[in-house]
């Protein structure tokens, strides 16, 4: 399979042609501060508004590399660079007809041509800017890392359109991997067939269809057989929000008060959504539901959600930590330590899973909707274990307002202003808590 | 022998489509069968070898390994000299014969001597294989002066070589100006005050009437009977696409293989690109465009089409495009220097420099047809996609015709958000 490779991301948007990238291109690559021998290249706002850019897109069909008659241009295989190598450069200039994109320029102060290396996979532009509009991406590490792996669940699961439950259980069992027993209570994961219809099951590894009520023991007592007759599993348990918060949340207490060594993930969409859209114990304020209907007398829920992530963490079992799939690489590295933390203590995962029927939002925006949660801090993304204490994986330091978020959502379209200057009020209040908890673990120290 | 693909050529449109194949069609016996006795290099780094600026060992376009590692045979030594399109086969100058399924000719151009008296009986040198570089380089090293026959573009290289290594060159071009088919009178006065400057003699708007042998270098008499007597002469007159192995075989030619806008030739399953090519232009007619990009184009449309790719896009038109080096300095060229004449369209000719710095522009209806410049640089690629695009510059054209570059990148970056 071929390989995928870091990449700049440019944020159009979020920038206001500062130059800042550019002064930090020279100076790591010339030691000057002359743009001339930047490589990145923001150009200043047209008629139009827009900030622009000129910069090397290190294509996977590099034209300036096939118009390099000297062999001085190469894509290299590992990094993905389009490397130059001034020794066999003879400035022929023939490479800048090949670039569309002025990815490879020549300046008359610089004397040669000139493109963008990546500075190795650490871009000192993206360090530099003060507005985030340049981002390093990495998560070609994931494709590469896990795209041969094993898929442990059948084809043909019946999830709803747009679904990212089933994303999200299929990503996270390639890295668990087939030495593994998954509990599934009641929820949408067994209702889309992962644990079979008629006799045949939906899943490669053992999973079986725990009770609402009993998930996270009947997972700590299977796990604790396989230990004893010498197998290393990871025990892992995929529940909705109602098997954990609600019903399921007495036995999920009790594992992690008891440090039981099993994961338990947490797929959140915020309701009974397989048997109808019932409220559960952290569906959101002002949010339709079957059961909070919008009417003469209600309006959406009336009570706050519970911050269900935060609970599990004051009972001090060994991880705790948050996450959404428009963060991939941010859950990638929260399941690495979760599955290692798993074979002693407790790990526990609470994945934001926004859904396209319950919610009421068009198929093809989940990971929209995902990345708003994100980004107008409507939920955080942090971690948690006792040693360090919590702590943001994605500040979000400049939040869109929470409106832009709830406006995606069919659910809270009956919203009044003062419903949502609410909910904008108890997100602030929310991000205070965790912060008050993030400075707690820092004075705390090591 | 057989093998399902065979390219003939070892440069550039053979390597793409080499590339192409091999993207779609990973197994599929592919030969490259080439005249050259070397591994691929490109003709353009030639000029570099004879300065010494490149090594023919540093050159190498695809090692053994690249061959290897994609199934590649390539067969170094092996000249067409007919193909017998009824029998789909080939053969070679040694005798051999070789059958294909699907063939691209990719034989590139051989240097077109002009035809001036005695050439035939004195030594000459020409430019166009590793081999010519070689003994060019050698050449040069013993010459104290030397005639170079043609101003365009490998002439001119060549005689700024010669020129450095302190040869005494004269430069003889019928026309009135060097490098006259890529810049308008202006442009090249520019770059042949650098070369006077630099102590090469130009003598322009003059033919060759006869040379003549003497001792170990020539006589040369120009028409208007002065004559020039050298240790070397070079001759650069231009080049003529290798076609002479395909007399008989029924394949329609022009000034090249004509080709259709997938590179296919008249006869099935026969393909040509580069320089051999004569495809269609970009303002109509078909041309043999013998430039770098164009012959990486058409080989991967080409090779793409070999290969059964159904996605694989159309030849969008040649279009004229150079960057030249000289004495340090840079001159680019993209497009045409002319509006088109009596189209009954705008055009709108727009120039400006000094002794040292140019710039032209030429807008047809609001939109690029060509742009020049001299010691001022433009992103050659940026202004050949707004000439194939046939961008609207209207609403920009102020602001285009006074900083190009900028706003080239700008449109560009724009276009591609």
């Amino acid at each position: 399979m071929g390989k995928c490779f870091s990449t700049l991301q440019f944020h159009a948007s979020r920038c206001d042609g500062c130059g800042d990238c550019m002064t930090a291109c020279a100076q790591a690559k010339a030691d000057t501060d002359d743009p001339a021998y930047a490589r990145i290249r923001i150009l200043p706002k047209t008629e139009s508004g827009g900030v622009e850019l000129a910069l090397c897109r290190q294509c996977a069909d590099p034209v300036c590399v096939m118009n390099c008659p000297s062999g001085a241009l190469s894509k290299n295989g590992d990094s993905g660079v389009i490397d130059w190598a001034e020794g066999k450069c003879v400035n022929c200039l023939l490479c800048t007809a090949g670039c569309a994109y002025a990815g490879i320029v020549y300046e008359e102060a610089v004397g040669h041509v000139t493109k963008c290396d990546l500075c190795g996979g650490d871009p000192a532009c993206v360090k530099a800017c003060p507005n985030e509009a340049l981002e390093y991406r990495t998560a070609a590490r994931i494709f590469n890392d896990y795209a041969d792996k094993e898929d442990m669940f059948c084809r043909g699961l019946a999830a709803c359109h747009g679904c990212n439950s089933e994303l999200l259980i299929r990503h996270t069992m390639r890295m668990v991997g087939p030495d593994s027993v998954v509990a599934a209570p009641p929820g949408c994961i067994p209702g889309m067939g992962t644990v079979g219809y008629n006799g045949q099951t939906g899943a490669k590894v053992p999973i079986f269809h725990s009770l609402l009520t009993n998930t996270a023991t009947m997972l700590a007592g299977v796990k604790m057989q396989y230990n004893r007759v010498g197998r290393n599993v990871t025990a892992i348990a995929l529940a909705g929000d109602g098997g954990t918060s609600d019903a399921g949340f007495q036995s999920v207490s009790g594992a992690a008060e008891r440090n039981d060594p099993i994961l338990f993930i947490c797929v959140d969409n915020e309701g009974y959504m397989n048997t109808g859209m019932q409220s559960s114990g952290v569906t959101p304020y002002g949010s339709w539901t079957s059961t909070t209907p919008v009417g003469g007398r209600m309006q959406g829920k009336h009570t706050e959600a519970k911050n269900l992530p935060v609970i599990m963490a004051m009972h001090n079992c060994s991880y705790v930590a948050t996450a959404s799939t428009a963060f991939l690489e941010d859950y990638y590295a929260k399941l690495e330590k979760a599955i290692e933390v798993a074979k002693t203590g407790m790990a526990y995962l609470h994945v934001y899973a926004p859904c396209p029927t319950g919610w009421r939002f068009p198929s093809g925006m989940t990971t929209q909707v995902c990345r708003m949660q994100v980004r107008t801090n409507f939920i955080a993304l942090w971690e948690y274990d006792p040693g360090n204490g919590l702590r943001f994986t994605h500040p979000v330091n400049r939040p869109e307002p929470v409106a832009e978020y709830l406006k995606l959502v069919g659910k809270y379209r009956h919203l009044s202003e003062e419903q949502v200057a609410h909910i904008q009020h108890t997100v602030d209040a929310k991000i205070a808590y965790l912060q008050q908890l993030t400075q707690m673990a820092a004075s705390r120290g090591p | 022998m057989h093998s399902k693909y065979i390219i003939v050529g070892s440069s550039h449109a053979a390597l793409e489509a080499a590339t192409a194949i091999r993207l779609i069609d990973a197994e599929g016996a592919l030969t490259l069968l080439t005249r050259d006795a070397h591994l691929p290099y490109s003709p353009t780094i030639l000029p570099y070898l004879v300065s010494g600026r490149a090594r023919p060992d540093k050159v190498v376009l695809r090692g053994q390994n690249y061959f290897r590692d994609n199934a590649i045979a390539y067969v170094p030594g092996a000249a067409a000299v007919s193909l017998d399109p009824a029998l789909e086969s080939l053969r070679l100058e040694s005798g051999e014969t070789w059958r294909y399924d699907r063939l691209l000719i990719a034989t590139g151009a051989a240097p077109a001597l002009p035809p001036v008296r005695g050439l035939d009986d004195v030594p000459f040198h020409v430019l166009r294989s590793m081999d010519d570089a070689v003994d060019l380089r050698q050449a040069i090293g013993q010459a104290r002066s030397a005639i170079v026959l043609g101003a365009g573009l490998i002439g001119m290289h060549a005689a700024e070589n010669m020129a450095k290594a302190g040869v005494a060159v004269s430069v003889v071009e019928l026309q009135p100006h060097v490098l006259s088919g890529y810049f308008e009178p202006r442009a090249s006065a520019i770059i042949e005050r650098s070369f006077a400057r630099n102590g090469v003699r130009l003598v322009l708007g003059q033919s060759l009437a006869s040379v003549e042998r003497r001792g170990e270098g020539c006589l040369a008499t120009l028409a208007d009977g002065k004559t020039i007597a050298a240790d070397l002469l070079l001759v650069c007159t231009g080049v003529k696409p290798n076609i002479g192995f395909l007399d008989g075989s029924g394949l329609e030619v022009d000034a090249g293989i004509l080709v259709d806008d997938w590179m296919r030739t008249s006869l099935p399953n026969i393909w040509a690109a580069g320089d051999v090519a004569q495809a269609r232009g970009f303002w109509g007619g078909k041309v043999v465009n013998g430039i770098l990009p164009n012959a990486v184009e058409q080989g991967r449309i080409a090779g793409l089409g070999m290969a059964g790719d159904a996605g694989v896009k159309p030849f969008p038109g040649a279009v004229p495009l150079n960057t030249y080096s000289f004495f340090g300095q840079q001159a680019i060229s993209v497009g045409r220097g002319r509006g088109h004449a009596g189209a009954g369209c705008q055009i709108e000719i727009e120039e400006s420099g000094d002794e040292a710095v140019y710039r032209r522009i030429v807008l047809e209806d609001g939109r690029l047809a060509g742009i020049a410049t001299i010691n001022d640089f433009v992103d050659a690629g940026i202004m050949w996609q707004l000439i194939l695009r046939r961008t609207d510059l209207s609403p920009v054209k102020a602001a285009f015709i006074a900083d190009p570059r900028r706003v080239g990148r700008q449109l560009m970056s724009q276009i591609w958000r």
